[in-house]
């Protein structure tokens, strides 16, 4: 399942290192993100729920980004 | 400006009324921890969430970005300030706050540039309707969001108004406006039975619509999610960017780290005095200017803003690097049905007949009255009355031969020259390429009706264009006859044609040229997305044209062209040309720049504040020369 997502990140590189958080978190199968049009788009792992995963995407982009925020 | 814009120029105004009160002050400072802790107030107002940010980078583990550089380059300068000022020398604090408050009004400006082109573009790109009228069973309008709209809904659309659904009209009689689709105001007639795509804006009537699609899989959507997953596929320069900017920030600081380190363990060594905080000080004007944000940011926007402006002109492009292929295609491969020609049958001319042209097509026209062939409907527009099939009797089809009937009583034969034969009425062979239509009126030969699929008005320009844009070869290939494929080859100039070929032999005939060992650039295939799926993807470059609803083409294509208008291939060239140019300027302009100053800097002739404004200077003009490849009208 692919879903898109609004951002709020200030620089390219800000969002390059949300794409790779993103990535990494457990339930998603791939994550990309545009800068330009401020949106991630995020692959789920197959019967993963978007609502449980989301919530850890963020955290982990805060990790690395902290003024970031997903609208999911 | 957003929220945060706002507070940054609050910060930054604040910081830069702080400087002043405190270079007012200036020599009446008792001592240099004071001045030190004075100006520490505007340091923090305008770089606390640098520093912060730096120190995240840290714990992270990815240290290296351009917070952490100019976190270590002010602190080296105030660490210079504070070792001067103790030894009772010149201390002077206000070079390293000048240089986060600039480095601060670089990003803002940035933060502001990216989101106009961002809220530019997409006024560009403004066809999601907002809204929907539906129509409930007791003819009570609901306005409801489209996305809410199942199929087979009756929605109703004002004058003025965006179509939101694809549908079938029901009621009403309108003209629309497709500019936001094609990128040219031609507009179409809509009335009932006729097929209507959301993003077109309605003129003038009321148009009562049944929907064939929800919203998502309507043209609208299509489009929009075509044009916003386009900014994600990254090009081979911003690849680069991203690998450049991986190796280059740590190697300038390893740079910078050698410059304050070895000169004076060098000087020491030969016995002279080691002058340690000149050179930390140089090492961080050195680090100021190699922040390399100007080609960081301009070259994504570039790419962004040149994907805009060609989808203002009704190409879609569906990737920044699609968009970078398309400059180096030297072969352009053309599909001949619907895209040098109409792709629809037309009568150009009667020949032989001793009757008049209306009289014969008129006879045409009724004998043909029944059939639903596409040659019959060209006889039937070319007649343009109406046709009453009450005059026509005795109608037979002979399969691969024509038919024969009556029309008025008189008897009628038309079809191709075995029907003749066989009838025993001898007839004058065409020269002409085309279909042929032959005509036997009351037993006698009766003349024949030339039939042929229009050439595109603009499709001689079109291959004038390519030429003129660099276009080395263009290559012609048809399913149709030789002769055919001859005559629209010599009339729009195309250098070869290949005829007679069955879709499979027209991805043989591409890798062929593929593989030419002649062959400079990329090669591109033109088609119009039916039936050619195949080649389109084995192509460098497949270009769809005419895709205004065609979903088979949007999907198979790397760039879309709305509208069929041939003569866009060289304009979306053009457009592509345009974005690289701007792209390799502010490569070579900002890196030129840099390693300028950089040498500067290293040899202690440019101090921090050149240091800082060649970066400043140099991000704003590469940013403004990126929002250039949005303007794509006169290109």
């Amino acid at each position: 399942m692919k879903k898109t997502y609004a951002i709020e990140v200030d620089c390219a590189n800000c969002a390059a290192k949300m794409e790779e958080a993103a990535k990494k978190t457990e339930g998603v199968k791939d994550a990309t993100v545009s800068f330009m049009t401020l949106k991630m788009k995020v692959e789920f792992e197959e019967g993963a729920d978007p609502a449980e995963v989301m919530p850890r995407v963020l955290k982990n982009c805060r990790a690395v980004e902290d003024e970031c925020e997903i609208h999911f | 400006m957003n929220q945060k814009q706002k507070k940054n120029l609050i910060r930054i105004l604040s910081a830069a009324a702080c400087l002043i009160v405190l270079r007012l002050l200036e020599g009446r400072l008792p001592a240099w921890w004071l001045k030190l802790a004075l100006y520490m107030i505007p340091y923090l107002i305008v770089g606390h969430d640098i520093l912060r940010k730096a120190w995240h980078g840290i714990r992270n583990r990815q240290i290296f970005d351009e917070n952490f550089l100019m976190t270590v380059a002010t602190i080296g300068a105030i660490g210079a300030g504070i070792y001067r000022g103790m030894h009772g020398g010149e201390d002077d604090y206000l070079e390293a706050v000048a240089v986060m408050l600039l480095y601060q009004v670089g990003e803002l400006f940035q933060s502001i540039a990216v989101g106009r082109s961002r809220k530019n573009i997409s006024s560009l790109m403004d066809i999601r309707p907002d809204i929907a009228h539906l129509e409930g069973e007791n003819g009570e309008l609901e306005d409801v969001d489209p996305e809410e709209v199942e199929t087979g809904s009756l929605i109703v659309v004002q004058p003025g108004e965006k179509i939101p659904l694809d549908g079938i009209v029901e009621e009403g009689v309108s003209t629309l406006d497709t500019a936001a689709l094609t990128g040219e105001s031609v507009p179409r007639d809509a009335g009932p039975g006729s097929q209507v795509l959301s993003g077109c804006v309605n003129r003038n009537g009321v148009l009562k619509i049944r929907t064939t699609a929800e919203f998502d899989e309507s043209t609208a959507s299509k489009v929009l999610e075509l044009v916003e997953n386009a900014a994600s596929r990254k090009s081979r320069s911003e690849q680069f960017i991203t690998r450049f900017a991986r190796v280059y920030t740590p190697a300038v600081c390893a740079g910078a780290l050698a410059l304050a380190l070895i000169p004076p363990l060098v000087l020491l060594a030969r016995g002279m005095a080691p002058q340690p905080f000149e050179w930390i000080y140089r090492a961080c004007t050195f680090l100021v200017i190699s922040c390399p944000c100007a080609v960081v940011i301009s070259i994504p926007l570039t790419f962004f803003a040149g994907l805009g402006g060609a989808s203002s002109q009704g190409v879609l492009v569906k990737g920044s690097n699609f968009l970078e292929i398309l400059a180096t295609v030297r072969t352009v491969v053309f599909d001949k049905t619907g895209t040098i020609t109409k792709g629809n049958f037309v009568v150009t001319d009667v020949h032989h007949s001793p009757f008049p042209r209306e009289k014969i097509l008129e006879t045409a026209a009724h004998a043909e009255g029944y059939s639903t062939h596409p040659i019959s409907q060209s006889l039937r527009e070319a007649y343009g009355g109406e046709v009453n099939l009450s005059r026509v009797t005795e109608v037979e089809e002979i399969s691969g031969h024509g038919l024969t009937g009556r029309v008025d009583g008189i008897s009628v034969a038309a079809g191709n020259r075995r029907l003749m034969e066989k009838l025993g009425i001898p007839s004058v062979d065409c020269h002409c390429p085309g279909t042929i239509v032959h005509m036997a009126i009351d037993g006698n030969y009766a003349g024949h009706i030339v039939i042929s699929d229009e050439l595109k008005p603009e499709a001689r320009e079109a291959m004038d264009l390519l030429k003129r844009s660099g276009i080395e070869r263009t290559v012609m290939l048809t399913g149709d006859t030789e002769q055919v494929a001859k005559a629209v080859a010599e009339e729009t100039g195309i250098d070869e044609y290949h005829a007679g070929l069955l879709p499979a032999d027209k991805v043989e005939w591409v890798e062929k040229l593929l593989a030419d060992p002649r062959r400079k650039g990329r090669l591109a295939f033109v088609g119009d997305g039916i039936n050619d799926a195949p080649v389109l993807s084995r192509a460098d470059i497949g270009i769809a044209m005419g895709a205004l609803g065609s979903d088979a083409a949007i999907e198979a294509a790397d760039v879309v062209l709305m509208d069929d208008d041939p003569r866009k291939i060289a304009k979306a060239m053009r457009i592509s040309r345009k974005c690289l140019g701007i792209v390799r300027q502010n490569i070579v302009f900002a890196l030129g720049v840099k390693f300028f100053c950089l040498i500067l800097g290293a040899v202690g002739v440019a101090n921090m504040w050149v240091a800082i404004l060649a970066d400043v200077g140099v991000m704003i003009l590469c940013v403004c020369n990126a929002i250039r490849a949005l303007f794509t009208k006169n290109v």
